[in-house]
C-alpha cells in the first residue's frame, strides 16, 4: 500500500445522506474473483441516469469524493472501498462514516475524513459554483481546501499513522517478521506438512 | 508454576508470537490453512498486486466443494460464476504453487472432511480457512475457525493472524444417549438452549461423558455447528478415540514421532481447577432426536414435540421471529411435527457425511424403499468416504431404496452448484443452517441426524427410526 501524504485533483459533491454499500457497489457486482477492475461497478444503478454527478465531464477523473451523512452503512463488503480505489478515488470527506467501511478504507489506503455538517455544506456550495475546481487533502496537517476555503477533518491517530507509513494489515505484521521466523523455528517437525503430499 | 488453564488457553498460549500490548490483538500462529474456491480468489489478488509470495506452502492446502457438480463430474460446469470460481482457484495454486486436489481428484472433497482425513487435523494445533464451518477440526483439540477473505491474504503472506483472546465457555454433556439419539441432536439442543448468539465471543469446549463416549465423526459433527451457537470455534480435549482415528492416516506423526506427539496432546486437556467464563449443563439421558421447526439453527424441539406457537415465546423479538419463521416455513402451531411430509431429503454436508454418517443412514434405508413423491440425495462428503461407501457396498443400499447416489461436495447444504430445493419444497436436511432460502430459494430446511434423516425419507414425514414398522 502506497504512503498517503497528500492529495490534489478534482472533486466531486455527492449530495446524498446514508449512501448505503449497496449503493456504492450492487451485489451483483460481488462474484467477481479480483480485486481490481471495480471502476464500473461503482454506484452502478446511479450511475444508469444521465444526470448523476459522475456523469458530468466537468468531474471526469476525480479523487476525492465528499458524501452526505452516513457512508457506507450497510453490508460489510471490502467491495465498497475497492471500487472507489478504482474509480480513481484517494480520499471521501464525510460528516459520518459507517464503522465497518471506515475501518475497510484505513486498511486499503482510502483515506475517510470526517468534516462537519456546515463545513460539509460550504465544501459542496464551493464546488457547485465552480465545478471541476480542485482540492487539496492534506493528511499531516488535517485540512481540506478548495480555493481560499479551508476545513479541517479528523480521523483517528491509529489510521492516520497507518495511511501516513502505507500500513496494509501485512505490512504491519511483517514489521514482527522476526518474531514469526522465531516462532517457527521453535515448531516440532511432527506438526502437519501439507508438502509433500502422502496419499492414503 | 503457572495457573490451571483450558485447553483453549493451552492451545493459544503455544501459539503465540507476539503478546498485543495496549489492547492491541495478540499475534497467533497459524498451523494449517484449508483453501477453497470461494473465499480465495480475491485473496491471491491482493497477494498479486502487492507482489507477496504464500509464506508456507507446506501449511497450505486447497480442494474445491462448495462448487462441484455432484453429478456428471466429467463434464463442463454449466454455471458460469461456480465454473470462473473453480477455474481461478486452479490458476492460483499453479502459480503460487499451492497443493490442491481438484474434482476427480482422490483426495477432492468438502474442506473439512479432506483435513481429517488425510491426518493433517491434529490435536493442538490452530486451523483456519474462509468458511464458517472449519470450527469442525476442534473435534481433534484444535483451535479452528472461520476467517474473512483479508484474513485469509492475511495467513497466505503471513501464517498468522492478529486475535484478541476469546471467553471460554464449558458445554458440559453427561450421561449416555439413548438408541437413536446422536451428536446432531445433542448440538441441536445445545443451540436450542443457547441460541444462535449464546456463544458470540467465547470457544466452546464440549465436555462429558456423553462427549467422551463419541466418535470422531460425532464430534466433528458437534464442533462443526459451534459456529451456529455464534461461537468461533468448538474443541474437544484429544483422548484415545482421537489418536485411534489419526494414527496411520497420510499425515499423522510416525515413529518416534508419533510417541512425542501424544506425550504433548496428553497435557493439552483442561486442568484440574481451570474456570471457564461460562458453563452450560445438557442432560444426554433424557435427549430425543430433535429436529428444527424455523430458519434458525436454534429454532427447534424434540421430534415428538409439536410445532411451537409464537405465544409460547416470552421474548418479544424471539415471539416475532417465530411468527416469521413459521409463516416461511408454512406450518401451523400445533401440529405434530412427526406429521409434517416432506419433499426430500438431503443426506450431506460437512455436518454429517463422512463414513459413519452414511453407515447410520444406510441401516435404516437398507431393504426399505423410499416413500413415493420423496426426492432423496446422498451425496458424500469426499471421493474417499465415496469409495469407501462403495467398497461397502452402501451405494447399492441407497439406490435399492430409490436414493440418489452423487459425488462429493457441499452440494445442497447452500445450493451454491445445482442441487438446489425448488421454491416451497421442504427438505430433511443432515445439514447445518436452515435459513430462508439456504436450500435454494422458497425452500424449507428441517435440519436433522442422519438416522431421522433416513427414517424421514422411509416415511414421508419427519419421523425417528422408532417410528418405523418392525423398528430399526
Amino acid at each position: 500500500m502506497d504512503k498517503f501524504t497528500r492529495v490534489t485533483g478534482i472533486v466531486v459533491p455527492l449530495r446524498r445522506n446514508a449512501v448505503d454499500t449497496d449503493q456504492i457497489i450492487p451485489a451483483v457486482f460481488l462474484k467477481r474473483v479480483t480485486k481490481t477492475g471495480f471502476d464500473d461497478a461503482l454506484f452502478a444503478n446511479w450511475r444508469n441516469d444521465p444526470e448523476f454527478v459522475l456523469n458530468q465531464p466537468e468531474f471526469k477523473g476525480a479523487k476525492v469524493l465528499i458524501a452526505g451523512s452516513d457512508f457506507g452503512t450497510g453490508s460489510s463488503r471490502e467491495h465498497a472501498v475497492w471500487a472507489l480505489r478504482d474509480y480513481g478515488f484517494e480520499a471521501v470527506l464525510s460528516p459520518k462514516f459507517a464503522d465497518i467501511f471506515r475501518g475497510n478504507s484505513g486498511k486499503q489506503g482510502l483515506l475517510t475524513g470526517v468534516i462537519s455538517e456546515a463545513d460539509c455544506e460550504k465544501l459542496w456550495n464551493a464546488v457547485e459554483a465552480n465545478p471541476g475546481i480542485e482540492i487539496t487533502v492534506d493528511l499531516p496537517s488535517q485540512t481540506a481546501t478548495v480555493g481560499d476555503l479551508s476545513v479541517s477533518f479528523d480521523i483517528d491517530e491509529y489510521t492516520k499513522w497507518r495511511l501516513l507509513e502505507g500500513l496494509d494489515d501485512i505490512a504491519l505484521t511483517l514489521r514482527d517478521e522476526q518474531a514469526i521466523t522465531d516462532f517457527e523455528a521453535k515448531r516440532p517437525a511432527w506438526l502437519p506438512q501439507t508438502i509433500p503430499a502422502r496419499q492414503s | 508454576m503457572t495457573s490451571p488453564r483450558t485447553l483453549a488457553e493451552k492451545v493459544w498460549d503455544d501459539h503465540l508470537v507476539a503478546k498485543g500490548e495496549n489492547g492491541n490483538p495478540d499475534l497467533i500462529y497459524i498451523d494449517l490453512h484449508l483453501v477453497h474456491e470461494v473465499t480465495s480468489p480475491q485473496a491471491f489478488d491482493g497477494l498479486r498486486l502487492a507482489n507477496r509470495p504464500v509464506r508456507r506452502l507446506d501449511l497450505t492446502i486447497a480442494t474445491e466443494d462448495h462448487n462441484t457438480p455432484t453429478i456428471n463430474i466429467d463434464k463442463q460446469i454449466a454455471d458460469e460464476t461456480s465454473r470462473i470460481q473453480i477455474e481461478t482457484l486452479r490458476k492460483n495454486a499453479a502459480e503460487f504453487g499451492v497443493r490442491i486436489h481438484s474434482l476427480g481428484d482422490i483426495e477432492q472433497g468438502i474442506v473439512h472432511v479432506v483435513g481429517p482425513q488425510l491426518g493433517l487435523t491434529m490435536p493442538g494445533i490452530t486451523v483456519v480457512c474462509g468458511d464458517s464451518h472449519t470450527s469442525t477440526h476442534g473435534a481433534f483439540g484444535a483451535m479452528a475457525f472461520g476467517i474473512g477473505t483479508s484474513e485469509v491474504e492475511h495467513v497466505l503472506a503471513t501464517q498468522t493472524l492478529p486475535l484478541k483472546p476469546f471467553k471460554t465457555m464449558a458445554i458440559n454433556v453427561e450421561g449416555t444417549l439413548r438408541s437413536g439419539v446422536t451428536a446432531k441432536d445433542i448440538i441441536l439442543a445445545v443451540i436450542a438452549k443457547i441460541g444462535t448468539n449464546g456463544g458470540q465471543g467465547y470457544v466452546l469446549e464440549y465436555r462429558g461423558s456423553a462427549i467422551r463416549a463419541l466418535s470422531m465423526e460425532g464430534r466433528m459433527t458437534i464442533c462443526n455447528m459451534s459456529i451456529e451457537a455464534g461461537a468461533r470455534a468448538g474443541m474437544v480435549a484429544p483422548d484415545q478415540t482421537t489418536y485411534d482415528y489419526l494414527q496411520g492416516r497420510p499425515h499423522a506423526p510416525q515413529g518416534t514421532d508419533w510417541e512425542t506427539a501424544v506425550a504433548y496432546w496428553n497435557t493439552l486437556a483442561t486442568d484440574e481447577g481451570a474456570t471457564f467464563d461460562a458453563e452450560v449443563f445438557l442432560d444426554a439421558n433424557d435427549l430425543e432426536p430433535f429436529v428444527t421447526w424455523g430458519t434458525n439453527p436454534g429454532q427447534g424441539v424434540s421430534l415428538s414435540d409439536v410445532v411451537p406457537s409464537p405465544g409460547d415465546f416470552s421474548d418479544a423479538g424471539e415471539r416475532a421471529a417465530a411468527e416469521r419463521a413459521l409463516e416461511y416455513m408454512d406450518l401451523t402451531p400445533g401440529t405434530p411435527l412427526k406429521e409434517v411430509p416432506v419433499d426430500a431429503v438431503f443426506m450431506g454436508s460437512c455436518t454429517n457425511s463422512r463414513i459413519e454418517d452414511l453407515r447410520q443412514f444406510a441401516s435404516i434405508v437398507r431393504g426399505r424403499k423410499k416413500a413415493e413423491g420423496v426426492r432423496v440425495m446422498v451425496v458424500p462428503g469426499s471421493a474417499r468416504v465415496r469409495l469407501e461407501a462403495e467398497a461397502e457396498g452402501l451405494d447399492k443400499i441407497f439406490e435399492e431404496f430409490g436414493a440418489e447416489w452423487r459425488f462429493a461436495g457441499c452440494s445442497m447444504c447452500l445450493g451454491m452448484n445445482p442441487d438446489q430445493l425448488s421454491p416451497g419444497e421442504r427438505c430433511a436436511s443432515t445439514s447445518n443452517r436452515n435459513f430462508e432460502g439456504r436450500q435454494g430459494k422458497g425452500g424449507r430446511t428441517h435440519l436433522v441426524s442422519p438416522l431421522v434423516a433416513a427414517a424421514t425419507a422411509v416415511r414421508g414425514t419427519l419421523s425417528s427410526p422408532s417410528d418405523l414398522e418392525g423398528g430399526n
